[in-house]
């Protein structure tokens, strides 16, 4: 088994779980398990120590409550389906990823976050109740009032905790299926970091920044601020486009690419961007479907085959507002001499989050991929130590080499996270490949 | 979505081409009349449609071997629904019903009695009003026997056959009948085998065509879900039986 960048590869048996009524029993049954949802994590975080249970059949909506706007679905559901059923209604979800293939299960554990952080906090915030299946194979039912141990330890938690059978949380409305645009050009890094700070009151931003430039121009960026469009933003389109369906996403490579094709891909078509938004200066506003907005690469699927057959890693790290500037500059420079990372880096500003292992702190996460190479390892080291010496972490859903020490410098709820397993039977029953390489 | 005010009754709704057909109906405004063995499970279902669309659905419980529980089944679902699509089937084992008398019996009844009997009733209904189209789903394994799955494909050939004299005694009537072979689908019955991409269908690519073909713009009595089905079955079936019954397929 492999995750979304084909790097780690560990053998693990693997179960699907078809129905709900069988999920206490199979969970139970078994130790060394790990719930596994749309295997849309990079590294080895669904990827059970003994066992692998996927519950992508768990992929029922169960009500919608309209007076709070509030959704249960069991735990295997897709965000794709949850657009494709909302959208119309005029509901969006309160936080999205990069791509809808993930299942709702996946985005708890993962307490993912979105282009609107900053503003309104990650998945889990939004969640207001969880079923969970427990070591024991008890449902447990948890929320901010009820067993809430369990419930902050289970945001963020990578299912250590349990197999997320059912979760409920709340939509936001909105009035047409458009975003509103904007672009800001950034000359450096020092730049960037001003420009995302001022976009704190837009609901959605995130910076791309150029990895190519170097010395005075080091992190110029295009920084993407979005509103959900209104009907009179909208109002020269035809009446049947206030909520357009998904973009069909067809395409997917029939074959691994070199590793270099990706990158050649994404550099041109950032400098293309660049010159043009730059030479205008402030860029007009323009509507963006939702899709190509949020999830820009679902239109290609597969591409994780674009780097080829070795795999691939991303790096996501966050760091506290007072050392962003120095330390992202000598994050980025080190990437630039390397010549090993992608051309193009994601920057964004983040909150606290809300799990006792979430990922977000306040601060910027920047991501980026690297190709595996046996050398990319020991950069990756010496860039680590720069995060943890700036007080900063990396987002376990993306990693697959962090050291131990990394991980325990990151993470300081730690403890309390191993306690509420311990006390929960989780530590003798709940086993990744990540739990095991970072000693969870 | 606005209701629209026809109905569907849709047995085997826990089936993935089922749930789907269900689904693409529902998305369309119809109300939806669900039926499968265990109603915790058809409970399910019915609320993940109607959560997803806002349809209104019912649930109901009929065991599609239970044929003296049919009439009385019939009458708990009203107003008469507008179409009637039947999905229900099992693949079996065939060397377990090579063995097996009651086995065989089950995969033979589960394909043709149940399903055939329960249409037969509908259409029945339906011609008495003078509306309504009825689906029922064989398969490709019907149009020929085959040493690895005849016992399947016998009950799949009779439900075809019981379909076509089914269309013929309803043609002036009012009442459509469809066949739908969906070829190979990804589904639960299939789970774990090795089946040739290009001729295998998602199941909401089964459903988009029943819907298209039953309620939709097109037309067409006997039809094959991807149209590759149709010149490939077309061989198959005029391949002479000495050589076919030589033939490992
Ligand atoms: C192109 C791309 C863009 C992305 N962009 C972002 C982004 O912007 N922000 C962000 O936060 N993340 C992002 N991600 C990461 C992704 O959102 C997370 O990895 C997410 O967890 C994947 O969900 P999944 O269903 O595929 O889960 P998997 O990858 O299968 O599993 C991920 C984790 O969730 C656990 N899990 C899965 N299902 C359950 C369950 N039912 N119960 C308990 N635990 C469960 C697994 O054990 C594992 O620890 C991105 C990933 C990709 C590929
Ligand atoms: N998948 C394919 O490749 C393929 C190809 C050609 C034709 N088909 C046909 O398509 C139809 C749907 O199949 P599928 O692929 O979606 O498989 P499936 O998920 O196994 O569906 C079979 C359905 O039949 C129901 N069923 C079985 N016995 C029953 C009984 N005694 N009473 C009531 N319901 C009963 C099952 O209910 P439970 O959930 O309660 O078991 C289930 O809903 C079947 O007729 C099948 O023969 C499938």
């Amino acid at each position: 088994m492999e995750g979304w960048g084909r790097y780690p590869r560990h053998e693990s048996e693997v179960l699907v779980c078809r129905l709900p009524e069988t999920l206490s029993g199979t969970v139970s049954s078994r130790a060394g398990l790990i719930a596994r949802g749309n295997g849309r994590s990079y590294g080895d975080a669904a990827i059970g120590e003994h066992l692998t249970l996927t519950c992508g059949a768990l992929s029922r909506m169960k009500s919608f409550d309209e007076m709070n706007a509030s959704l249960t679905v069991e735990g295997g559901v897709m965000l794709s389906d949850i657009l494709r059923s909302f959208i119309p209604r005029g509901y969006f979800p309160p936080v999205v990823p990069g791509t809808k293939f993930v299942t709702i299960g996946g985005m708890i554990a993962s307490d993912v976050h979105g282009k609107n952080h900053h503003r309104d906090g990650g998945f889990g915030e939004h969640v207001s109740e969880i079923k969970l299946v427990v070591a024991g194979g008890e449902i447990v039912t948890c929320s901010r009032a009820k067993n809430s141990e369990l419930f902050l330890a289970t945001l963020g938690g990578m299912g250590l905790t349990g197999v997320v059978a059912e979760a409920t949380f709340t939509l936001r409305p909105i009035t047409t299926g458009w975003i509103v645009q904007k672009t800001v050009v950034t000359e450096n890094l020092a730049d960037t970091l001003k420009a995302l700070k001022q976009t704190d009151d837009a609901t959605y931003s995130v910076a791309w920044i150029d990895c190519l430039s170097r010395g005075a121009s080091l992190g110029r960026s295009l920084i993407f601020v979005g509103e959900h469009a209104s009907p009179s933003d909208i109002a020269q389109m035809p009446k049947a486009a206030q909520f357009p369906p998904s973009k069909a996403a067809r395409l997917s490579l029939p074959v691994d690419l070199p590793g270099s094709a990706l990158n050649r891909a994404s550099v041109s078509a950032f400098n293309d961007l660049y010159y043009r938004l730059g030479a205008r200066k402030a860029a007009r506003a323009s509507l963006v479907h939702w899709d190509s907005y949020f999830f820009p690469l679902d239109g290609l699927l597969e591409w994780n085959r674009l780097y080829g057959k070795r795999g691939f890693l991303q790096h996501q790290c966050v760091v506290p507002d007072e050392n962003a500037l120095a330390v992202l500059s000598s994050m980025l420079d080190r990437f630039a001499r390397s010549g090993k990372a992608s051309f193009l880096a994601v920057l964004k500003r983040l909150r606290g989050g809300a799990g006792l292992l979430s990922f977000p702190a306040p601060g910027y996460t920047l991501a980026l991929d690297l190709p595996v190479a046996p050398d990319v390892f020991q950069l990756l080291d010496e860039i680590d130590k720069l995060v943890v010496a700036a007080g900063g972490r990396l987002y376990l859903a993306k990693d697959a080499r962090q050291s131990r020490h990394t991980f325990e410098a990151g993470y300081p709820r730690l403890q309390a996270f191993k306690e509420v397993r311990r006390t929960t039977g989780a530590d003798r029953h709940f086993s990744s490949q990540l739990g095991k390489r970072l000693g969870i | 979505m606005k209701a629209i005010g026809k109905a569907l009754l849709l047995i085997g709704a826990t089936s993935d081409i089922g749930r789907a057909t269900a689904l693409v109906y529902a998305e369309a405004g119809w109300d939806i009349h669900l039926v499968g063995r265990r109603r915790e499970l058809v409970q399910r279902e019915a609320d993940d449609i109607v959560t997803r669309t806002g349809a209104a659905v019912t649930a109901h419980e009929l065991d599609i071997l239970d044929i003296d529980r049919f009439e009385a089944f019939l009458s708990t679902v009203s107003p008469l629904p507008d179409t009637a699509v039947c999905v229900v089937g099992e693949l079996g084992e065939q060397a377990r019903a090579e063995r097996e008398l009651e086995h065989a019996a089950m995969v033979m009844r589960t394909n043709f009695e149940g399903p055939a009997l329960m249409l037969g009733l509908l259409a029945s209904r339906f011609a008495a009003r003078g509306s309504g189209t009825i689906v029922g789903i064989s398969s490709v394994a019907g149009d020929r026997g085959r040493g690895s799955n005849y016992v399947y494909g016998a009950a799949k050939a009779g439900l075809t056959a019981f379909l076509s004299g089914l269309r013929n005694r309803l043609s002036t009537a009012g009442v459509r009948v469809l066949t739908i072979k969906p070829g190979f689908v990804r589904t639960r019955m299939t789970d774990g085998m090795k089946l040739p991409p290009v001729l295998t269908a998602a199941p909401a690519e089964v459903a988009q065509r029943i819907f298209a073909v039953a309620d939709g713009s097109k037309g067409g009595d006997v039809v094959y879900v991807r149209r590759i089905w149709y010149p490939l079955m077309a061989i198959i079936r005029s391949i002479p039986e000495p050589i076919f019954k030589r033939l490992r397929l």
